[in-house]
């Protein structure tokens, strides 16, 4: 498992432990994959570093994080129109942004083939939602398979691929978050020999791919026909299973980890029911489940989220005036969360009562304080916060973008009091000031999202003059979802790269207000914050200092790496708590006494407390 | 076996990580068979971190049910405290880190802060046996996890899996200094 990459390519077959998004590059490389373009956001991010794990000059692919899932989307199907197999890869929320491309894929004719790799996220461990992204799917005509845990991830990509080569369309394989993290022990077949024609294949002649007018209707017609063929072969697929325990009286339709809680629970019952698992979730293979349905008298759909299955099924019971009885969703709580052990178990509870025995609750009742995710040690959107707060009104509107620096919204900083999505903090702070001249509006933003949906906020922010201030959190990075390169970082995934500077763009824009400074430099920002509200225009304070994570993560790998950390000496504090309730950096402990200590796992000793504190207590700890 | 659930819990940025891949990879090496997974994402910063580890065969999920843990091993006082009210099972064992990472609460001075006391409390609640460990000698509290390793090997928490396994899952990812480093704690503490 040290060398990932290896294996990654390893020509002979093998089994290995790993998650399903490593399970995914393998398939990737197994299925001739040349062209894989995405947008990192969790749960998906480690696709990419397992691709990453490969490397470079050794991938038998291309790899790109492109600025957006949007135009992610537009690389992958340029690279299949042009005869190759592409696919691209994001989280849940992605699919909003790229979808005015997604929703034409199906229009065309896709020779070499595309898979789109959707990260949906029950539960929304990482997401400011939990939207089902097979909704899309049907608007879209598009197939969806879903795996249930890694091995079925290795599986259901190369049938998609499979698919998507042979009906020229795209298709998607929808992840969900504990499926894309799940590790197990994974049986890889040998890699086949694949020769890659690389000869340009575009030809109008395969479109035409000019979607307009008259021109839409052969192209929905065959998209529908595409999906009609597909789920006649649906109907054979192995991707879709019945398990058999002689019960003609229930049985229950379900898919992915829904399917591995459902087999969990099932432990305790005493007569199980029989369950048909689908691996095809769009379009359902409606000779199947109308199978399944009229050999039980009642019927149950265990479907996480939405309930798109439970109307599939019973639409077809509908038409084939089947009267086995059909249980959907019968309660809100059935559409919200992650349908885990617990959730089934309750459910299933519901549904039959006599089926499983009473539980007993877990839960003490104990009280465990809550642990919120926050900002690291040292990190430079605490001294932003920390020093922004001082120079706006308590009135004043903060709009939160997507980032590290969301978790500003907590205490004690609470700025950032609303957050939509990417890239849509200028646009709702513009909506917040007009009709406005008593509460200043002040949006972030971090780097990565500058590029990725930022900038036509920001532009719209010249071009109708709105006054607002926005301050770009700059870090040198996409944080959140493990350091990917930005733009203006000076290189990809790939090398080398020209730098997009933020200032000279925002130059390039026209804005006149523009300011720059290390937050570390907090009472410099304060002042520059003033200045920026206090200008009669939009304006943009560059707020900038590199993410201390990586910085540290980097330097504990040099050699001779020391420690260093801040200590407070007692005899000058007089515990007015500023380092600890203002600047609330996670390294301070309250002690019992009302004293503050230092904790050493913790702190990494890059000083930007020492400033905030009145009496000047904290210094460099000397070893 | 036929079912082992074991639930590891702490605090972004302590190694939780590490810790549950050489646990899977022990458990795979020890012939059990065996599925997991770990928190990603945001909830890393700073927040509560969960890896989960089943083994046995008559498991399916990678996720361990509420309840339903036989080895809660917590890197951390509090979440120590969270894990076994939501994961221990009666008569399972706890083994945890008695280092504090101050939760944003008490910090501000809105909530108690947990005693060991009360985890022991708990304990006695649930019928869970209880291992604290804790080594002020340790200089780089990245290798917390790894004294929590030896404890969990030491008192073969983890049925059917011995000493040798971890070493090998230990060997398996890690190398050069790092590896010499980590093995050497461990032979000092199991």
């Amino acid at each position: 498992m040290k060398q990932m990459g290896e294996m990654l390519l390893r020509r002979e077959s093998f089994e290995e432990i790993v998650m399903g998004n490593t399970a995914l590059v393998r398939a990737m490389v197994a299925s001739g994959t040349r062209v894989i373009s995405a947008y990192p956001g969790s749960p998906t991010p480690e696709i990419a570093t397992a691709i990453g794990a490969i490397p470079d000059g050794k991938r038998p692919f291309y790899f790109e994080f492109s600025t957006n899932e949007k135009v992610a989307m537009e690389v992958a199907y340029g690279a299949s129109i042009n005869g190759h197999l592409s696919t691209v890869f994001f989280k849940s929320v992605g699919l909003n942004v790229a979808s005015d491309t997604f929703v034409q894929l199906n229009l065309m004719n896709l020779i070499g083939g595309m898979v789109v790799v959707l990260g949906d996220d029950p539960g929304a461990n990482s997401s400011q939602n939990e939207q089902d992204n097979r909704h899309f799917a049907r608007m879209a005509y598009t197939p969806v398979l879903e795996p249930a845990n890694p091995s079925e991830v290795y599986t259901c990509y190369k049938a998609a691929a499979l698919l998507s080569k042979k009906h020229h369309m795209p298709v998607i394989l929808r992840m969900t978050t504990h499926v894309c993290h799940a590790k197990e022990k994974v049986a890889f077949d040998a890699l086949p020999d694949l020769v890659f024609d690389d000869t340009p294949k575009f030809d109008v002649g395969n479109g035409p791919y000019i979607p307009i007018t008259s021109l839409v209707f052969p192209k929905k017609r065959r998209a529908l026909a595409n999906l009609a063929a597909v789920e006649s072969g649906a109907e054979e697929s192995s991707l879709n299973s019945v398990t058999d325990h002689g019960n003609d009286k229930r049985g229950i339709i379900t898919m992915g980890l829904p399917f591995m809680s459902l087999m969990d629970v099932l432990e305790k019952a005493t007569q199980k029911p029989d369950i048909l698992k689908l691996g095809f979730v769009h379009p359902i293979p409606k000779k199947l489940v109308l199978d399944f349905i009229t050999t039980h008298r009642s019927v149950k759909i265990l479907e996480e989220l939405d309930d798109i299955l439970e109307n599939d099924v019973k639409k077809i019971a509908y038409d084939a005036g089947v009267t086995t009885r059909i249980m959907g969703k019968a309660d809100v709580e059935d559409w919200v969360g992650e349908y885990t052990y617990d959730k089934v178990y309750d459910i299933l509870s519901r549904t039959w009562p006599d089926l499983l025995p009473v539980r007993e609750e877990a839960d003490q009742g104990v009280v465990v304080p809550d642990r919120p995710a926050q900002m690291c040690p040292g990190c430079g959107h605490r001294s932003a916060f920390y020093a922004i707060k001082k120079a706006i009104e308590k009135n004043d509107i903060t709009v939160a973008d997507i980032g590290c620096h969301t978790l500003g919204f907590l205490p004690p900083y609470e700025m950032g009091q609303l957050l939509m999505c990417m890239g849509a903090s200028p646009g709702m702070g513009a909506g917040l000031s007009l009709f406005n001249d008593s509460r200043k509006v002040v949006a972030f933003m971090g780097d990565s999202t500058f590029f990725h949906a930022g900038l036509p906020g920001i532009i719209n922010a010249v071009f109708n003059n709105h006054n607002i201030t926005l301050i770009l959190m700059e870090n040198g990075t996409t944080a959140m979802t493990g350091h990917q390169e930005t733009p203006a970082t000076g290189k990809n995934v790939n090398g080398v790269t020209d730098k997009i500077p933020l200032k000279g763009v925002l130059e390039g824009l026209g804005i006149r207000h523009i300011y720059e400074v290390d937050t570390y430099q907090q009472e410099k920002l304060t002042d520059l914050v003033k200045q920026a509200l206090a200008d009669d225009a939009f304006s943009v304070v560059i707020a900038r200092h590199p993410c201390m994570l990586k910085f540290t993560r980097e330097q504990r790998r040099k050699k001779g790496y020391q420690g260093k950390r801040v200590a407070i000496d007692q005899k000058i504090c007089d515990q007015n708590h500023e380092c600890l309730a203002s600047f609330g950096c996670p390294s301070f402990t309250r002690k019992e006494d009302g004293s503050v200590e230092v904790n050493p796992d913790l702190c990494i000793g890059d000083g930007s407390c020492m400033q905030t504190c009145p009496t000047s207590a904290i210094s460099p700890h000397k070893p | 076996m036929d079912e082992f659930n074991a639930y590891l819990i702490g605090v972004g940025g302590q190694g939780i990580g590490l810790l549950s891949e050489v646990l899977i990879r022990a458990a795979d090496h020890a012939g059990l068979r065996v599925k997991g997974v770990d928190t990603h994402g945001l909830a890393q910063r700073g927040g509560t971190v969960i890896s989960h580890l089943r083994m046995g065969d008559r498991v399916s999920s990678p996720m361990v049910p509420r309840g339903k843990a036989d080895l809660v091993v917590a890197l951390e006082r509090n979440e120590a405290l969270r894990g076994v009210n939501t994961a221990s099972k009666k008569g399972g064992a706890l083994v945890y880190y008695d280092t504090v990472w101050q939760p944003l609460g008490v910090r501000l001075g809105h909530t108690e802060p947990v005693g060991e006391d009360h985890i022991g409390a708990l304990c006695r609640q649930k019928d869970v046996r209880l291992y604290k460990v804790y080594d002020p000698e340790l200089v780089e509290p990245r290798m917390q996890n790894i004294v929590v390793l030896a404890t969990v090997a030491k008192h073969g928490l983890i049925p059917t899996v011995l000493d040798i396994h971890y070493r090998r899952a230990m060997a398996d990812l890690m190398q050069g200094n790092m590896l010499t480093k980590n093995m050497a704690l461990f032979d000092a503490k199991i």
